[in-house]
């Protein structure tokens, strides 16, 4: 019965999302911790998703979405002068992470709602399959 | 004596169908934020017309969870949806058309299964006379 790979398909998208929702919670998190040198400072990571195909050629189709890798964001690390914090190096520097509150923020919105989405499809699909099951009842 | 798969109409297959759809609006749902992912849409009238046609649904009988591909209708009646706005990571999925297409299927499958529950009672009031 093909609602069941309903499930599959709105699982895989929920799972992938949740991902995305933990490290934007991450990202937000660590929006404020400072290090002593730019490679120890915090990089926002950023999940990458892929369609999970089924088939091949002409007739390939996705069954649904998987995280392939969570990787790091490229823009340049900031740096400020903090010469009292136990962290500022030898010119009194302390190197903030390369978050953006804002993209996380977006981030976040979009990826709640995407689940919201995928909670619906399975829901419908659930009460399509029951219907199914009452039939001739 | 019409035979038992003749005795629901063309309403099987088309249950078959827009379960069969139903599963590709899911999965365009589920890639709603996937780079490169292009939205894909069933065009039913060719699907059930070929099912019409050939008695049989080829769509609807994957094998071991696989699309048949070597039968020409499962590749023809999947399609790609086009675009309204096109993002720029090559996303061609709008999260507001699948779905409301994904709640038409569904309401359209229940109407379906309406059909062939009113079938069953009719039999039903057949055999046991009232």
């Amino acid at each position: 019965m093909s609602f069941f790979r309903i499930f599959d398909t709105a699982g895989s998208a929920m799972s992938a999302q949740s991902v995305r929702l933990n490290t934007t919670a991450s990202n937000l998190a660590n929006a404020d911790s400072v290090a002593s040198t730019p490679e120890a400072a915090y990089r926002a990571k950023e999940p990458v998703f892929a369609a999970i195909q089924r088939g091949l050629g002409k007739g390939a189709e996705s069954a649904g979405v998987r995280v392939v890798s969570i990787g790091e964001s490229q823009q340049p690390i900031g740096s400020r002068f903090e010469p009292g914090n136990p962290l500022a190096n030898d010119d009194g520097y302390v190197f903030t992470p390369n978050v953006n509150p804002v993209d996380e923020l977006v981030n976040m919105i979009s990826a709640s709602r995407a689940y919201q989405n995928d909670v619906e499809v399975m829901n419908s699909a659930r009460q399509l399959m029951l219907k199914t099951l009452e039939l001739g009842k | 004596m019409t035979a038992p798969t003749d005795l629901f109409g063309i309403h099987t297959q088309a249950l078959a169908l827009w379960q069969r759809r139903a599963e590709v609006l899911s999965a365009n749902l589920a890639n709603a934020d996937t780079p490169n992912y292009q939205a894909r849409d069933i065009d039913f009238r060719a699907a059930l017309g070929a099912a019409d046609a050939g008695g049989s649904l080829p769509l609807a009988a994957p094998t071991q969870g696989q699309i048949d591909t070597s039968s020409p209708n499962s590749a023809q009646a999947l399609k790609y949806r086009v675009p309204m706005q096109p993002s720029l990571d090559g996303n061609t999925v709008d999260a507001e058309t699948e779905q409301a297409a994904f709640a038409e299927n569904s309401v359209r499958y229940q109407a379906s299964l309406t059909f062939i529950n009113a079938q069953i009672r009719q039999l039903r009031t057949a055999i046991t006379g009232g």
